[in-house]
């Protein structure tokens, strides 16, 4: 077994990124302030000065124009990263994302692929109010021809993006502003994951927590809160929200036969409501109780803290939640 | 001091104060929030418009009640400029009910309708369409009202920002483009993000009247407004005009500021609009130091009441979360 090291959120993913940009030549990160500003979350501080202009491109407010050339560059031989400073502004890139970079390959029956990683900044829970708190994994992971990860352990932010680039087709990377500087503990030698699977981070027999994103350690910490109370949660990370990981989900329900899923995106047609539906479609059986969902409210984010906080699951709500399954 | 560096425009003693006093309140009214900021009272982001004050004043002062005035993240300077009242703005960022958005909106959110101040926009460029489209209203009724559409010059790189000029000189609606040019985006300096960095030359390719002008110096803003707002009342048409200017501080409270200089902040606070404006009221006698002095201590005493407002300000209910997601009007 390889120590274990000490690493914030920020420093897993500033590592993976110096290590893509050092591993191959062609790889190039492009966004709005990567570079002389030090990313507007300062993971790529001091990159500029590491890798020169040409490889830490501070590229204008042009969201929909970068995003769609890092797309060609992407098909013309490169390998570039680009960086949505926030998810909320992949709204304009939107266009270039679905229409070009999930369908070229389709469209030209298999004769290009698009290998480009898309990074975005998710920051939900800060008081940034109905512009600046969207949770759009829903959104992205609807459409076919993309991959879409959820950053949600450290373990993930050091390797996620080190296999997304080696694969030959798009993939989005949602990444945590919340979790930024929040430690963690990871193998000193991480590095790849797979990005096929979903993970069990606990596990426990009573009933599965259903999650991914922030809510990985908030059902942690409600599994802990849980397990004074002699629940034993299971927590599965789903980590690809597309494809889904439809066998680690049905495995996790045949051994606790109870599922709650958690997530701080709008219900309506979200993740959840993909999970629920492939349970009831291939494990109802195995159901000693309907599935439920905790997911954020439906409501713009309002900006004061008290009703930013309602409006999102949190920890006490996920174990109040699961008591009462339990006990009903 | 000499006049040689202001503007033609004159002004009467009692204007000059009105205005002197506007662009002060607005830096004191900022200082205050980077306080309350540090005392974490304001969440979330919070843009600072110091340095910036002649822009919002000169312009606005050249608007009338009914000219709608639609801005950036950066908009406190707008807002009071167009009247709001800086007791509801300090509710607004304190998040209480009592605020001009009733708390829902923050700092980046500032909407008084009835003081057509559409807000307190935070996707760079995204209100410009709006702009046109408000102006194209104003159009098909026959009003005579035009829109006032601030942005920075980070937004005039975005799809938006060409897609609304090409609209609003297609369309003919009266629409007043006034870029605010600070020199930075964030971060990132005017010369990595445009390919031309004298933006009014922009104007030339969608067929708009366009200037540029000195953002720092109230007069010249003045000038200028006067003659974008004429040509828009003659041709109906758009207007886009480019203020020269710069934020003494940093982007958002969460900026370090590694991508300049301190010592090009200090050159540019030589250029401070307010001492330069209240010397020249002073030099054409057209205030006294005791007039200043009144206004500094009335200045500060209308913030302090702002954040007593704001202090003194209640909490929305939880239960009423889910409110204003769909009108509580009938259809009509
Ligand atoms: C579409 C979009 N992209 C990125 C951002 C993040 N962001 C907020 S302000 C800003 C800089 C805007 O600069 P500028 O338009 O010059 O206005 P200034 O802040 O200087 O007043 C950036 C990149 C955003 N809010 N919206």
């Amino acid at each position: 077994m390889s120590k274990m090291i000490k690493i914030t959120y920020r420093e897993a993913l500033k590592q993976a990124l110096r290590e893509a940009l050092q591993t191959d030549e062609k790889v190039f990160l492009m966004g709005e302030d990567v570079g002389r500003y030090g990313g507007a979350f300062a993971v790529s501080k001091g990159f500029l000065e590491e890798f020169g202009p040409d490889r830490i491109m501070d590229v204008p407010l042009s969201e929909s124009g970068f995003t769609g050339a890092g797309i060609g560059a992407a098909l013309g031989g490169m390998k570039p990263i680009v960086e949505v400073m926030t998810v909320n502004f992949s709204l304009l890139a939107m266009d270039q994302i679905i229409n070009n970079a999930s369908t070229l390959l389709h469209m030209s029956g298999g004769q290009v692929n698009v290998s480009v990683v898309i990074r975005m900044g998710c920051g939900i829970g800060s008081q940034l109010a109905a512009q600046h708190s969207h949770s759009w994994e829903p959104f992205y992971a609807h459409v076919p021809g993309l991959i879409v990860l959820s950053v949600g352990v450290h373990e993930d932010a050091r390797g996620m993006v080190l296999t997304a680039l080696k694969s030959p087709d798009p993939v989005i990377l949602f990444e945590y502003t919340s979790m930024l500087n929040m430690e963690g503990e990871i193998p000193e030698n991480s590095g790849e994951v797979d990005i096929s699977k979903a993970k069990v981070r606990r596990s426990g027999n009573d009933i599965s927590l259903i999650t991914y994103g922030t809510g990985v350690y908030k059902c942690l910490e409600a599994a802990a809160l849980l397990a004074e109370d002699g629940i034993d949660a299971e927590v599965l990370d789903l980590r690809v929200l597309r494809p889904m990981d439809e066998e680690s989900i049905l495995e996790s329900i045949s051994k606790t036969h109870r599922a709650l899923v958690v997530e701080d995106a709008w219900r309506s047609v979200s993740i959840s409501s993909e999970v629920s539906a492939r349970i009831m479609e291939k494990g109802f059986f195995e159901l000693d109780l309907p599935v439920e969902r905790l997911c954020g409210v439906e409501v713009p984010m309002p900006y004061p803290k008290h009703l930013e906080t309602a409006a999102l699951p949190q920890p006490m709500d996920i174990a109040d939640k699961v008591k009462k399954m339990l006990r009903s | 001091m000499q006049k040689k560096t202001v503007g033609k425009s004159k002004v009467s003693s009692k204007q000059g104060n009105k205005l002197l006093h506007q662009m002060m309140l607005i830096r004191r009214f900022e200082e205050k929030s980077a306080e309350a900021y540090t005392e974490t009272k304001i969440r979330g982001f919070l843009h600072l418009y110091s340095g910036e004050e002649a822009v919002a004043v000169g312009v606005t002062q050249a608007l009338g009640e009914n000219d709608n005035v639609l801005s950036t993240y950066r908009e406190h300077g707008h807002a009071i400029a167009k009247g709001l009242d800086p007791k509801t703005i300090m509710a607004e960022m304190y998040g209480k009910q009592e605020g001009c958005s009733k708390g829902r909106g923050g700092s980046m959110h500032l909407f008084d309708a009835s003081k057509k101040f559409f807000g307190g926009s935070a996707i760079v460029g995204g209100h410009l369409p709006l702009a046109v489209g408000m102006a194209l209203a104003s159009k098909k009724q026959n009003l005579d009202n035009i829109t006032c559409c601030f942005f920075g010059e980070g937004a005039g790189a975005e799809g938006e920002f060409h897609e609304s000029m090409n609209l609003a000189s297609l369309w003919k609606v009266p629409v007043l483009f006034v870029c605010e040019n600070n020199l930075y985006a964030m971060g990132t300096a005017i010369r990595f993000t445009h390919s031309i960095q004298e933006l009014e030359k922009r104007g030339d390719s969608y067929g708009i009247p366009s200037a540029s002008v000195d953002g720092m110096d109230l007069l010249a803003v003045m000038d200028a407004v006067k003659k974008a707002v004429s040509t828009i009342k003659k041709t109906g048409g758009p207007y886009f005009l480019v203020c020269n200017t710069y934020r003494f501080r940093a982007h958002s409270m969460f900026d370090a500021e590694l991508y300049r200089e301190k010592s090009e902040v200090e050159e540019w606070k030589k250029k401070d609009p307010i001492p330069k404006f209240r010397d020249y009221l002073l030099n054409a006698n057209l205030l006294s130091e005791k007039e200043v002095d009144a206004i500094e201590k009335s200045v500060e005493k209308e913030v302090d009441e702002a954040i007593d407002f704001a202090e003194n300000g209640t909490w929305e209910d939880i239960r009423d979360l889910t409110k204003f997601v769909y009108s509580e009007k009938e259809a009509e």
